[in-house]
């Protein structure tokens, strides 16, 4: 994975960013492949959403450099990362709660026509993409308001891989999910994996992690503790890094 | 995504919203009670000439209450758009009268400061982050202190340009069908009503305004320049209180500087009244104009009835606590 001949989908290198004097992420390099899952861990306040709010435009680092398929990239809003197929499923969803799924699915990327927004084709396209989601759903024509946990979180998830994805941001994709929804989101990340999208997933349960991320990286007080091959560690030794902070040896 | 989930689904084909048009429901049926009412119990109510006056009190708070429903759509609020309106009515004064350019310019001049005006209360609140409530009650001010400086607080009147005269209580439709006599101010609010409607439900703007009240954050991060539309919409629904500027001056046949200061609450309250959310997100058009109809039958009526002016107002209030608890209850249903 790691070969140096290969060019990295993503580098973020040396990033940095701080609110109102706190370094929340420190001086952090991290990198992610074509096909590629890397897991980021570490405590609630790590500085791991932080760190990849910089990728996903949401925040802009104050230090560090972005290179996009080895060149460096300039991602001042979420728009610009939109434009270098960098989507996100952030840990709140972001849903418009008054619009209904195609109009959060499209929302920022309305289909068009005849300079009024499409609904019909809009409505179309979720169906169709959500009937390779989640069969079951069927809340087409109501605000997304009144779906359940899992149904918004399939609208989130169908908005991110739609609009064919390079770079997969996943923030706790399974965090407000049951048991059978979570391995749909698992089999899901293995099939997009297999597409050769490079996803940077954030979790929690280690478990999940060890199944699904090639590589792990893990943070503690916005500094990386460091970077390993999920095949070459144990559980316990990255547990140990989330928590005491020790590389293993 | 679950097993549990089939139980709650529906296959709900044109079932969005269905909550505000339930809403719209009891707003129109409240409204076919009060005509009911006062049909009955206030003389001459029902007559033709008073229909008129009614309609033509409703053309004016329609229109504004159209402007503070894009606004509040949009997770905002408008206290500017009485005194706004009364600015622009100012300026079509000036370009007319003092000026004595044609009708189209005054026209322009009308919504063209509507809008700017507008522009400038999007841009304090986007770009310089002041609260809505606290922009808007800045505009209002300035726009009313404006509008007694250029007309050095006199009305102006508009005999210069008898067409002024079109814009509002003539009736051009008795043209087409004689005897019809609906002023035209009437027609112009629906016409405003429906491009404002069409606006909203079919269009890039209508539905950044429907995501800007709905989650700001997540408006952000679809990529939408949230500024620019903020801005955007401000803009819209101060040329909209143009319009209502327009109407309101034509149908006095003057520019009165001291009018407009009140207008902006009952143009609210005919949003609330239809079901549009003060806390943004949702609302509709056709209900806001059912809303500004409660408002001018209920005064009308009460008037009528020989009831004490002020208590229409005590009446305002109460409509719009039991509105906003309507709308409240509507939601947790849903």
């Amino acid at each position: 994975m790691t070969s140096p001949k290969r060019t990295p989908l993503v580098e973020l290198r040396d990033i940095s960013i701080s609110f109102g004097g706190i370094k929340a992420v420190d001086h952090v390099s991290v990198d992610l492949y074509p096909g590629e899952v890397v897991g980021l861990l570490g405590h609630n306040g790590a500085g791991k959403s932080t760190l990849i709010k910089c990728l996903s435009g949401a925040y802009q680092a104050d230090g560090g450099e972005i290179f996009i398929n080895g060149e460096k990239a300039s991602i001042q809003n979420p728009r610009d990362a939109r434009n270098y197929n960098i989507e996100t499923i952030y840990q709140t969803l972001a849903l418009a709660d008054n619009l209904d799924a195609a109009s959060n699915l499209f929302l920022g990327r309305e289909l068009m026509a005849n300079g009024l927004v499409d609904d019909a084709k809009m409505e179309a396209e979720t169906r169709r993409i959500m009937g390779r989601l989640n069969p079951n759903f069927r809340k087409f024509n109501v605000p997304v308001s009144a779906l359940s946990g899992g149904q918004r979180q399939s609208v989130a998830i169908a908005r991110a891989v739609y609009f064919n994805a390079r770079i997969l941001i996943m923030d706790e994709p399974t965090a407000a999910l049951g048991p059978h929804e979570t391995q749909m989101v698992a089999e899901l990340i293995r099939e997009l994996k297999a597409q050769g999208l490079g996803i940077f997933l954030i979790e929690h349960d280690i478990h999940n992690v060890m199944k699904l991320c090639d590589r792990a990286s893990v943070m503690k007080n916005g500094k990386l503790i460091g970077t390993v091959d999920v095949k070459k560690v144990t559980d316990d030794d990255i547990l140990g890094m989330i928590i005491m902070g020790k590389k293993p040896a | 995504m679950t097993d549990t989930t089939l139980s709650e689904q529906q296959d709900g084909k044109g079932g969005m919203f269905t909550m505000a048009a339930l809403q719209k429901v009891v707003a129109f049926a409240v409204l076919v009670i009060m005509l009911l009412f006062f049909s009955i119990f206030a003389p001459n109510f029902a007559a033709w000439n008073n229909m008129v006056n009614i309609m033509q009190a409703t053309a004016v708070n329609g229109v504004l209450g159209v402007a503070v429903t894009f606004v509040i759509i949009a997770g905002g609020i408008d206290l500017a758009v009485g005194t706004m309106m009364t600015l622009t009515a100012v300026v079509a004064g000036l370009v007319l009268t003092n000026l004595g350019l044609p009708l189209p310019l005054g026209i322009v001049g009308a919504l063209a400061s509507g809008g700017l005006m507008g522009a400038f209360s999007g841009w304090t609140i986007a770009k310089l982050k002041i609260p809505p409530f606290i922009a808007t009650l800045g505009m209002m001010q300035i726009a009313r202190g404006l509008a007694l400086v250029f007309s050095e607080a006199k009305p102006i009147y508009f005999n210069s340009t008898p067409s002024y005269q079109y814009i509002s209580p003539e009736s051009s439709i008795t043209l087409l069908i004689p005897g019809l006599e609906i002023p035209n101010g009437v027609f112009i609010m629906f016409i405003v009503a429906i491009i404002a409607s069409i606006m909203l439900n079919r269009t890039i703007l209508g539905r950044y305004i429907f995501a800007l009240g709905s989650n700001e954050e997540a408006a952000r991060l679809s990529g939408m320049n949230v500024d620019f539309w903020k801005i955007t919409t401000y803009a819209l629904s101060g040329a909209i209180c143009g319009v209502a500027g327009l109407l309101v001056s034509s149908r006095l046949n003057s520019a009165q500087p001291a009018l407009g200061l009140g207008y902006e609450l009952d143009a609210i309250a005919a949003a609330v009244i239809g079901g549009t959310s003060l806390a943004g997100g949702r609302g509709t058009i056709l209900g806001t104009i059912i809303g500004a109809f409660i408002m001018s039958v209920l005064t009308n009526g009460l008037r009528i009835m020989g009831v004490q002016e002020e208590w229409k107002i005590v009446v305002t209030g109460l409509i719009i606590i039991i509105a906003v608890y309507v709308d409240i209850v509507l939601r947790k249903k849903m």
